[in-house]
């Protein structure tokens, strides 16, 4: 079993088809929408976790692309900034992957970029700004 | 035997002082008990970083050849404006005021406060220069109505933070028990107790080692933000009379220190401004106070531990803000918040503190070292804080 965050830009002409659940029932594969968005001029987005064998992962991804949609990989989109960071922990609690997570030996706060599901919960909740969304 | 702030301030002097921080004497006399431990150590350290918005600067810029009256004029600073209801060259900037065209709440949006009062103290720490725009009304002796100009310290003759609140005694747990995610001065709560927030440094925290007030008083020299600072008077909203603890520690929001120290000397790395999304700027401080052992009670008070202090856990999305509802769900220790999550309505609610516990700690150990370096000596206050003055009931 293997996981990939990705994001996916679905072309106007794809926003009324119901792709993802093809991806589900036709692919077997998991998928974990952590976010989704559709511009004005129908460009839609979609921050997904797929979950499945390599098969199911490439057979997956060969469909979204017969049907237009571009699938990038999801990578460091969320930097904590450590010089910043205070380790008040405020943001702990609030993240629903233990990311940000404290060690209760040292109180010091780090980011698991691994754990991160970029569902940006975080940036609005750090008071020093020491977390920061960078898009591709 | 009883020892005095003066012996102690020998021993500083001649590098014979014993001295722990809050968190370390805990071990010390668990170990020892409060007799022998109080005959051995001399000080006690405590440490908080938090924000409080009762922050700010009074500022006494230097005057132009051609001298103004701020005075019942206007003034800002990179946008931000600050009080000029003082002299003539005074003004006092707060720490959560907000530039004019800065969006706030409005629009039903929640407001980001990127940039505020506390950012331009923040950025005068920092060295950085920012814009004066000032207009007076001009007079026979301040002639000048018009300045506009980038200044830094430079250009002050003083710069000193006055906090009129600060050093909260204990506060409460914030919680949602609502439907809907409420942006707070204690962070983002979610809905239906989906995570709780706590603003104390416990067992480091300065007021809760010393709860009665008996060392800590008007004129106590203290480690502010990088240099030394002072306790000016008891803080705003200061109430000695909550119920308290066997401990004597109180069981609520209670003792409260004002705070004043001069701000050219202080370090950007213990002054930070805040933002918090749907509320507004802030500024966090680091504050050392020194704790004199003088004698066992003193030594019992320090030695209290996470375990033996507790917090009313209160719901921010009802009773704080009307009044209604039940005022406090349920009273938790410091242990049970640090341990990462607290028990409510049989639901394990994860916690996240504002008080940085690591940077308490840091400042404690960076108290400890400047009395051990005979760097930094205790003062006698000159007056003590207002103390209880009523038997206590229990809480409702
Ligand atoms: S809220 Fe910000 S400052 Fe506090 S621990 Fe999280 S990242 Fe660090
Ligand atoms: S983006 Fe979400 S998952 Fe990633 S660190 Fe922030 S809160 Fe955690």
């Amino acid at each position: 079993m293997n996981t990939k965050k990705v994001v996916l830009s679905f072309p106007p002409s794809t926003v009324e088809d119901p792709i993802i659940y093809h991806l589900i029932m036709d692919y077997g594969l998991m998928v974990n929408i952590l976010r989704a968005s559709i511009d004005a001029g129908k460009q839609g987005r979609v921050v997904a976790e797929l979950k499945g064998d390599d098969n199911q992962l490439k057979n997956g991804a060969n469909f979204l692309e017969s049907k237009g949609v571009e699938i990038e990989p999801l990578t460091e989109e969320i930097r904590h900034i450590e010089e910043k960071c205070t380790s008040c922990t405020s943001c702990v609690p609030l993240c629903p992957t233990g990311a940000l997570n404290v060690d209760r030996e040292t109180w010091v706060v780090s980011h698991d970029a691994d754990k991160c599901v970029v569902c940006l919960s975080c940036v609005d909740v750090c008071p020093y700004r020491a977390v920061t969304a960078h898009f591709q | 035997m009883a020892k005095t702030i003066e012996e102690i301030n020998e021993k500083i002097q001649s590098g014979n002082v014993v001295v722990f921080t809050a968190e370390e004497v805990i071990d010390v006399v668990r170990k020892k008990g409060t007799k022998q431990a109080s005959r051995e150590i001399d000080v006690v350290t405590t440490g908080t970083f938090s924000p409080m918005c009762s922050s700010g600067v009074f500022i006494n810029l230097k005057q132009d050849k051609q001298k103004m009256k701020l005075g019942g004029g206007w003034v800002t600073l990179n946008g931000v404006q600050a009080y000029a209801g003082l002299a003539a060259a005074d003004i006092y900037l707060g720490a959560t005021a907000l530039p004019d065209g800065d969006p706030r709440n409005n629009n039903s949006r929640r407001g980001r406060f990127r940039y505020g009062g506390a950012h331009v103290i923040e950025d005068l720490v920092q060295g950085k220069q920012v814009l004066l725009k000032a207009e007076g009304y001009g007079t026979d002796c301040y002639p000048r109505k018009w300045r506009e100009q980038m200044i830094g310290f430079d250009e002050m003759n003083e710069a000193v933070l006055f906090n009129p609140r600060n050093c909260y005694q204990n506060y409460n747990v914030a919680v949602n028990l609502s439907d809907k995610p409420i942006y707070t001065y204690m962070g983002k709560l979610n809905p239906r107790l989906g995570n709780a927030s706590y603003c104390s440094a416990g067992q480091l925290s300065p007021l809760l080692n010393d709860p009665m007030y008996r060392t800590i008083g008007i004129g106590t020299r203290l480690f502010l933000s990088g240099t030394e600072g002072y306790v000016a008077w008891h803080g705003t909203q200061h109430n000695p009379n909550v119920p308290r603890l066997e401990n004597m520690t109180p069981r609520a929001g209670s003792g409260t220190l004002a705070l004043v120290g001069n701000l050219k000397e202080m370090d950007p790395k213990w002054l930070r401004a805040v933002s918090f999304t749907g509320y507004g700027v802030s500024l966090s401080v680091a504050v050392g106070l020194p704790i004199p052992i003088l004698d066992e009670e003193m030594m019992r008070f320090v030695s209290v531990s996470d375990a033996d202090l507790k917090a009313p856990v209160i719901d921010y999305s009802r009773f704080y803000p009307t009044g209604e509802g039940k005022p406090r769900l349920r009273e938790v220790t410091y242990a049970e918040l640090k341990s990462g999550a607290i028990q409510l309505d049989g639901k394990d609610v994860p916690t996240g503190c504002f008080s940085s516990y690591q940077k308490a700690r840091e400042v404690a150990e960076h108290l400890k070292s400047l009395i051990t370096d005979g760097r930094f000596f205790l003062s006698c206050p000159v007056s003590p804080l207002p103390g209880p003055t009523e038997e206590q009931g229990d809480l409702k």
